[in-house]
């Protein structure tokens, strides 16, 4: 069941759109601010609330890169692998950021700690290799400060 | 040499606010504009300036505007959506203008939203952008309560409302119509056009989609009139433009310069040339989505129309250079299964098309390429490109495969004859 504070934030973003529909992304950006990740039953309840297909709303939901449809870990890192980051190391910072953390590639650790993914241009490339964890950017990282980086998110 | 986009901007510093951007002049143009110009002097404004779209594709703003039905007839509510979601490869440039002066962009979203007489706007955002998401919302708030934005804006009789989303990341929704499905809470596959967003855009509502530094120069424009405008590049074509250069270069960075500054000097000058022991190869002018260029046309004025003689485009402005410690065959692959990864699997082509490039290249890097590869690769390019598909993102993609297949042919012929990347 979605929480009153969840219900109370989607609500409040009713007043932007003129549809419900609209509100979709932001209400499944709400609830995954709360809880983390998007489930099956965060999916019905926010359908229900949209009046949405539970299987339109699942629809948005994958098409998107930041949506996350299984739990993560309290911190998410985010390692660019788009063009120029991939040309100045990208590969090397996406391996040690899942040694540093101990979550393979894709997955989380096994404390619960941290979840490392991939993602596309951080649009930061005059800083490149980049990466973001949680609401952090990182500029012109080097595999051998990720672990200082990382041991800032207890 | 003027640089009216980012003289207010200072890197390090909180962007002006309200009153401050005001003490420097903000609000002046569309204030005026509101209280005394007609929209349709405030399209004509801009038509007059020649200002081109500067998300990528470059189409005129004015022109854009112009097809939005006027008059009391027209269907309401009328919208202006503004494209921040700026995902395409190798680009950082309205990042800029939205952390370092977000009162610029919410002035041009009033102007805009003026001259097409609509009164809702939207600024659809790419959610890695936290800090201008954060600084936006304050400007929005601030607009808001010195009555620029909501009832009676600059004590008119016109009203606008403007709202701030942000996305959940898919490079699609840059389409202009991916995007207004994405608005509406939809999966954002591009819509078929016609009908175009003019006509019926959003909730199929007369919409106008503008990038965000189109935005910013309307202040401009609309203050200090289409001639000044018009002389501020170095080509016809008129006014500055944020310039990016990334990869092995000495300074990698961000300038505002006159449009049609030369690649060379951008390249040499602004971002003092490559790194010690590395050779230049080739750049990819405006993102990852347009053609290499090579040594042969490092002069070339960094132009909408002059890029597109050379054979590429200017895209966004932002370079991405090839050095010689880079794979050639290794970036196409790179670009190539970002644009697999991102498509939105609506077009067969598209869909099919990458997935098909990708493993092509993908076998070239491990050494087990063909020579026949080769001419599966060109007619991948060939199927992505121009009239196969809804939008522009197949032919985007094709268009580093195919410059690739011509520039770098040697490096792919290697990749084959010796059976293994030689840069590994």
């Amino acid at each position: 069941m979605l929480t009153d504070e969840e219900r109370r934030e989607i609500e409040a973003e009713m007043a932007r759109y003129p549809t419900r529909q609209a509100v979709c992304v932001d209400a499944m950006k709400i609830v995954q601010q709360h809880r983390g990740w998007v489930s099956d039953e965060s999916l019905r309840d926010i359908a229900a609330l949209l009046q949405m297909s539970v299987d339109e709303l699942d629809g948005v939901a994958t098409f998107y890169n930041l949506v996350f449809r299984r739990p993560v870990g309290r911190h998410v890192v985010l390692v660019c692998n788009s063009v120029t980051c991939w040309m100045l190391g990208a590969d090397g910072l996406y391996q040690e950021s899942c040694a540093a953390s101990g979550a393979p590639g894709g997955a989380t650790s096994p404390d619960g700690r941290f979840t490392v993914l991939p993602i596309v241009c951080l649009g930061a490339c005059d800083h490149a290799p980049v990466m973001m964890v949680d609401d952090d950017l990182h500029h012109d990282v080097s595999p051998g400060n990720v672990a200082t980086i990382l041991e800032r998110y207890p | 040499m003027e640089r009216p986009l980012t003289a207010r901007i200072q890197p390090g510093r909180e962007p002006l606010d309200l009153r401050g951007y005001e003490g420097e002049g903000g609000y002046a143009a569309a204030r005026d504009a509101v209280l005394h110009l007609t929209p349709q002097e405030v399209q004509a404004r801009v038509t007059d300036s020649g200002l081109r779209g500067r998300g990528g594709a470059g189409f005129p703003a004015g022109k854009k505007w112009s097809f939005v039905p006027m008059g009391d007839t027209a269907p309401r509510p009328k919208y202006v959506v503004v494209n921040a979601d700026e995902m395409e490869p190798g680009t950082f440039k309205d990042r800029l203008l939205m952390e370092g002066d977000p009162h610029q962009l919410v002035e041009g979203i009033i102007l805009s939203a003026y001259a097409i007489d609509a009164e809702v706007a939207y600024i659809f955002l790419r959610w890695a952008y936290k800090l201008a998401a954060a600084r936006l919302e304050r400007a929005i708030a601030e607009a808001y309560d010195a009555h620029y934005l909501g009832e009676r804006i600059f004590g008119s009789g016109h009203r606008l409302d403007l709202y701030l989303h942000v996305s959940a990341g898919r490079y699609i929704c840059g389409e202009e119509t991916a995007l207004l499905n994405a608005l509406e809470g939809k999966r954002g596959n591009p819509r078929s056009k016609p009908p175009f967003p003019a006509v019926s855009g959003l909730w199929g509502k007369p919409t106008i989609v503008n990038n965000v530094e189109t935005l910013c120069n309307v202040p401009h424009i609309v203050g200090r009139g289409a001639e000044w405008f018009r002389k501020a590049g170095l080509s016809e074509e008129g006014g500055t433009k944020l310039y990016g250069v990334s990869g092995r270069v000495k300074r990698p960075g961000l300038w505002e310069l006159p449009l049609g500054t030369p690649m060379r000097e951008l390249l040499e000058e602004h971002a003092g040339g490559m790194q010690d022991g590395v050779r230049f190869r080739g750049v990819l002018p405006g993102g990852a989505s347009t053609d290499f260029l090579v040594e042969e046309h490092l002069d070339v004025p960094m132009d909408f129309g002059s890029v597109e003689k050379a054979g590429s485009r200017l895209g966004t402005g932002t370079m991405i250079v090839l050095d010689d410690q880079t794979c050639p065959v290794g970036m196409v692959r790179n670009l190539e299964e970002f644009f697999a990864q991102e498509s939105c699997g609506w077009c067969t082509p598209c869909w099919g098309g990458l997935r098909m490039a990708t493993d092509l290249l993908r076998g070239l890097e491990e050494g087990t390429g063909e020579p026949r590869d080769l001419e599966l690769l060109s007619s991948h390019a060939r199927m992505l490109g121009p009239g196969h598909t809804y939008c522009a993102f197949a032919p985007g993609a094709a268009e580093p495969l195919q410059s690739a297949l011509a520039f770098f042919h040697d490096d792919f012929d290697r990749h084959i004859s010796d059976k293994r990347c030689p840069w590994r």
